[in-house]
């Protein structure tokens, strides 16, 4: 809607055609500028520039809904209400119903945790017929550290699912509706992302993994400062993507050590001015999220996977809907599955915070060629 | 810096400080109406200006003012319509005050409607200035007493936790742009939830009884979670109404959830020029829905964060967007809830967390509360407004929406 031609609002010819004189010929272009700017850029007056203004505005500003309407929309037009189950029974039910549709779900984690695990696991059930839980369609797979790995990926169909994958058939078919992308620049990643926003709702896609966001960027970019700027727009993309297309989107984060004046210390400006805010909590962690507090502002839900005292958990860090909730998992060879349940509530930034102790022991256990 | 013999100057400061249309205006005076030609040397430049201040103090000093110059400036009118005002002689607002119509447009060589709006704007802002000088009670102004009745009139919006709401004065305020920001995760989007839906406690109750806009930039309403805080909100009451009004039976609830989504107008904005249009459209959308009382906009950070350049263009569409917000909060007297992202700053050699739109914006928001992390609690905190104390408090975000924190006895921290 924001580049709406100025020549298909309904405006006064006169006033029109002064647009069209001065070459503004978008919605986007006219309303980023002041009023004052317009006045002077189109010489007419500022009751004429205001009316014009606000019918461009009232052309381009979207039309509301009712959070009903809304709601009813979903639930009649979206398979399972909009949430896409993770097959994590106490997972699910945190996230009332699984992973949802149209928005951003983070995966964070350190090296070794299961995140490519989950996302094999989670492409596999997208594929699936609906029937098994499944979306029944097609799913993309941006695999940017080239960790997919298609046998990995039968194992565990053949372990969770016998009844499909025994048939040859039908496995060929489950796994013919995975398409792998492995771009080796952030330059080749950003068309891919292009490409597949046409191909989107042409192909039944029902999913999109990316896996990892951070490889690509922290390869290419050393300096933050550009780092930041690229990623803004791959931010807004990736959102808009899901938004759009009313899929899950699923995408890893790596973790980088903490260095001493680094993000989650932060306090803000205005306690530590009048000194209310003694000093910050020490997490015993020294992991935080690879991607800084941007890119934590745009994902909708945050899933830690960490290693505590020998045993994995995973978290739902951030998310509208589930309080702060910490499950354990193990993987076997039927992938990732959890020990319990029942979550533990956890408070305060301790969701927040990523561990990694005792990690070692257990990647050596049960995990022969997973990675 | 440039400047005439009347005083009138314009320094780097205006220019850069985005004083645009005046500088132009007096560019445009400089070279196309005084027919001057354009020089690249500088020191004829300034000589040249030296001369046309000698000029323009000429015209000036036949009509007796140096102020007069100004008036003209300030009336909203195009520049070419200025420029032949000034052209034809008329500077002042007191020499447009007897000329008719028909002759200004003669004179003007304009054709006649443009001249009468030339003459409705003059008399319009001398009608201002006169009522100005004159001391009298003043047009539009309010005496500090009856703003006092006026806001004690006014009702808040509860946040649904007492101690959030004792901080903030009764809660979230009616006629005011509150801002509230915070790191991802800490209950921005909740916040904001919960009062599109708190907005619509009925009267008996002490609420509003009225409805809600939600603009969602950033994708993140989520419709269930609207739902529950909608269920618990429902079930507070009538618990409410079990304990205290048992002998009056009317005051049954038959309020459902679902009625309080449909009092939610959802926007879903996908560019900052979107985000512009609507709330330009906003005023209209409000004219039409008389009973909205709170606009909740979920982030205002977010496109503006992505698509800029040009850092100067984005503090003027800001401010620009700001102050349409504010007079939208004063017009309908609702409630307008911004929410914000918080980003890192850095400032003498450290870094630290601060609200992104940066220094320029932060001075928009008649409030400003900052929600973080203390310990294992979250923390509101205000960090700005004109009436209240500075202070925080704990809350907590509970599947029931936002309520008091849970270990709570410690309270409220004054500072």
């Amino acid at each position: 809607m924001a580049n709406k031609l100025i020549s298909e609002v309904p405006l006064p010819k006169s006033i029109a055609n002064v647009f069209a004189a001065r070459n503004i010929s978008t919605a986007k272009e006219a309303l980023s500028l002041t009023e004052f700017e317009l006045m002077e850029l189109l010489d007419v007056g500022l009751t004429e520039v205001r009316s014009a203004l606000s019918q461009i505005s009232e052309i381009v500003a979207p039309p509301y809904q009712t959070a009903l309407s809304l709601m009813e929309q979903r639930g009649q037009n979206e398979h399972l209400r909009g949430h896409f189950p993770t097959g994590l029974k106490g997972l699910d039910a945190a996230l009332s119903g699984g992973i949802p549709f149209g928005v951003l779900t983070e995966l964070v984690g350190p090296a070794g945790i299961g995140k490519t695990q989950l996302c094999l696991k989670l492409s596999l059930l997208a594929s699936l017929p609906t029937n098994f839980g499944g979306l029944d369609g097609r799913v993309i797979y941006i695999d940017v550290e080239s960790k997919f790995s298609s046998r990995r990926l039968l194992e565990i169909g053949l372990r969770s699912f016998p009844e499909i994958f025994q048939m040859k058939a039908m496995a060929q078919e489950m796994a013919g509706r995975i398409l792998v992308l492995r771009p080796t620049s952030l330059s080749e990643f950003t068309q891919s992302l292009e490409q597949i926003k046409v191909s989107l709702l042409q192909n039944q896609v029902k999913m999109l993994v990316i896996d990892s966001m951070a490889a690509l960027v922290s390869g290419e970019h050393e300096q933050g400062n550009c780092r930041q700027q690229t990623l803004s727009w791959h931010i807004s993309f990736i959102k808009s993507l899901a938004e759009f297309s009313r899929i899950p989107v699923v995408v890893t984060n790596q973790v980088r050590s903490h260095n001493h004046d680094d993000a989650s210390r932060y306090s803000f400006q205005v306690q530590r001015r009048d000194g209310t805010l003694e000093i910050p909590i020490r997490y015993d962690s020294h992991l935080i999220a690879a991607l800084g507090i941007h890119w934590a502002h745009a994902v909708t839900t945050r899933l830690v996977l960490e290693a505590k005292s020998g045993q994995r958990f995973i978290k739902v860090a951030k998310s509208p809907i589930s309080p702060p909730l910490a499950f354990p998992f193990h993987i076997t060879s039927s992938g990732i599955s959890l020990l319990s349940d029942d979550g533990m509530e956890l408070m305060g930034p301790e969701i927040n915070a990523i561990h990694c102790q005792g990690h070692n022991e257990i990647s050596n256990f049960g995990m022969e060629g997973l990675q | 810096m440039l400047c005439d013999e009347d005083g009138l100057k314009i320094t780097g400061d205006d220019v850069a400080g985005g004083e645009k249309g005046f500088t132009l205006s007096l560019l445009r005076n400089i070279f196309v109406h005084l027919q001057l030609p354009l020089l690249i040397d500088k020191t004829t430049i300034a000589d040249e200006i030296s001369k046309i201040g000698t000029k323009t103090s000429l015209i000036g000093r036949r009509c007796n003012a140096r102020k007069l110059e100004m008036e003209i400036w300030r009336l909203p009118i195009s520049a070419s319509q200025r420029g032949k005002l000034i052209s034809a002689g008329y500077t002042s607002l007191s020499s447009l005050s007897s000329l008719s119509p028909s002759d200004l447009a003669r004179e003007l060589k304009v054709s006649e409607t443009e001249a009468m709006d030339i003459l409705k704007a003059a008399s319009h802002s001398r009608g201002a200035e006169t009522s100005n000088a004159s001391c009298s009670i003043l047009e539009g102004a309010q005496s500090a007493w009856d703003m006092l009745h006026d806001e004690e009139s006014l009702m808040h919006i509860t946040t649904s936790s007492a101690d959030l709401d004792n901080i903030l004065g009764g809660g979230i305020h009616c006629k005011e742009v509150t801002e509230i920001g915070g790191v991802p995760g800490i209950g921005k989007t909740q916040l904001g939830m919960q009062i599109a839906v708190n907005v619509q406690i009925p009267h008996d109750f002490g609420g509003l009884g009225a409805k809600a806009i939600y603009i969602d930039t950033e994708g993140s309403f989520m419709v269930e979670r609207a739902f529950q805080i909608a269920e618990a909100c429902i079930e507070d009451m009538s618990e409410y109404n079990r304990f205290l009004r048992k002998d009056f039976q009317e005051c049954k609830i038959n309020m459902k959830p679902e009625d309080i989504l449909e009092n939610i107008f959802y926007f879903r904005i996908c560019s900052y020029t979107e985000q512009i249009a609507l709330i330009n459209y906003l005023d209209k959308f409000i004219s039409e829905h008389k009973d909205v009382k709170v606009v909740v906009v979920d982030s205002v950070t977010f496109h503006f964060r992505q698509d800029f350049d040009d850092m100067a263009l984005r503090t003027r569409v800001l401010s620009g967007m700001a102050l349409k917000l504010m007079n939208l909060a004063k017009k309908f007297s609702l409630a307008v809830v911004l929410l914000n992202q918080a980003t890192i700053k850095h400032t003498e050699g450290s870094f630290q967390l601060a609200l992104a739109l940066g220094d320029s914006w932060s001075h928009t928001c008649t409030n400003r509360i900052v929600l973080y992390w203390n310990g294992n609690e979250r923390y509101a905190y205000i960090d700005k407004s004109p009436s209240l104390r500075s202070a925080s408090a704990a809350y907590s975000v509970t599947a029931r929406g936002i309520r008091n924190s849970s270990s709570s006895c410690k309270r409220i921290k004054m500072m």
